[in-house]
């Protein structure tokens, strides 16, 4: 069951149609279909990510996790760490760039990869995109002090965090990784693969219970 | 003074601010991606408020979801109010959550452990 959607819809409807001109690529199509249906992936979605692509997920997974009779707390958490996770990669691409005429590659640089999957009892969001190789020890960092932390830490150091941060003009407030750990009840699992000189691929999967 | 009321959306929360009274209601879900759009106006409304507040003003929270955008400027607003109380007004915050959501009954202890106002936690069927 994956959905395709808003301005990305377009993007696939290209690639099947090269698919039916190149036999080669139409079995790769259907391979990656199979894959995700056995992977148990509800939603996925590859291309820049707008404002507009949030609600209309959010309000998939919503609809999608009422219809499969969720209890309305899994249904709560799943939901608030989507919001965050999600938020963090529109955050991460610098839309009035993405916005402007540019190269294919700078464009691709700010597209990002959505997957979430229901794998028995628990949910797994997994999000990838890139990142600069400069700002990957930071994070990398943060997210080693995150996952270093027990549950009354963790709650000691959102307050902490709180208290002392500001909002960006962007609206981001450095709390995103904390909370997303905290709601979740697991430790942050993540990856970066270096693509380049420049670039990393940040790979971020959040287990939910 | 006006009262302050806005509709909600998928994003944003119902706001009435209401000066008559001095009932200040955030009722929905806040998770806009910029939050400080959404909640300068509020910010506004509670300065000139604080100028004329009632004798009693009680903020009731009835959040569904809230973003961590959104966190940084409840927190703001929760100060602004924490700023009032006193001789002119006295100020209460009223924390709603839903059953079994724990995870919103926390954050309203997260605001408790910081804020110097009285919280009053209660649970309610739905939101």
């Amino acid at each position: 069951m994956n959905e395709f959607i808003g301005s990305d819809y377009l993007f696939e409807v290209q690639i099947v149609i090269f698919a039916l001109t190149n036999p080669m690529a139409l079995t790769n199509i259907y391979s990656l279909y199979r894959t995700m249906e056995e992977e148990n992936v509800l939603l996925s979605f590859k291309g820049i990510v707008t404002s507009d692509l949030l609600t209309t997920v959010l309000s998939i997974m919503e609809n999608k996790m009422h219809t499969m009779q969720e209890s309305p707390k899994k249904q709560k958490k799943v939901f608030n760490v989507l919001v965050e996770c999600l938020q963090n990669l529109y955050h991460h691409v610098d839309h009035d760039l993405a916005a402007s005429n540019e190269s294919r590659e700078l464009l691709e640089r700010r597209s990002a990869i959505i997957l979430i999957v229901k794998e028995n009892e628990h949910f797994l969001i997994r999000t990838g995109n890139y990142i600069d190789n400069g700002k990957v020890r930071d994070l990398n960092e943060r997210l080693n002090k995150i996952n270093s932390l027990e549950k009354d830490e963790l709650k000691n150091y959102y307050q902490t965090s709180l208290n002392s941060s500001t909002v960006s003009s962007k609206g981001t407030a450095g709390l995103g990784m904390i909370d997303i750990a905290r709601k979740s009840g697991n430790k942050l699992d993540f990856e970066f693969l270096k693509v380049n000189e420049e670039a990393s691929f940040f790979c971020l999967n959040v287990k939910i219970d | 003074m006006e009262n302050l009321q806005m509709i909600s959306s998928a994003k944003t929360p119902e706001v009435l601010f209401d000066a008559e009274n001095g009932k200040l209601l955030l009722k929905g879900r806040s998770i806009p991606e910029n939050s400080i759009e959404f909640y300068k106006p509020l910010y506004d409304w509670v300065d000139s408020y604080a100028g004329q507040p009632k004798s009693e003003t009680t903020i009731e929270v009835m959040l569904e979801y809230f973003n961590t955008s959104s966190s940084k400027c409840l927190l703001d607003l929760f100060k602004k109010l924490e700023r009032m109380n006193g001789d002119a007004s006295s100020v209460a915050v009223h924390w709603y959550y839903e059953e079994d959501d724990e995870d919103m009954a926390e954050a309203g202890e997260d605001y408790q452990a910081i804020i110097k106002l009285p919280f009053k936690m209660i649970e309610i069927n739905e939101i």
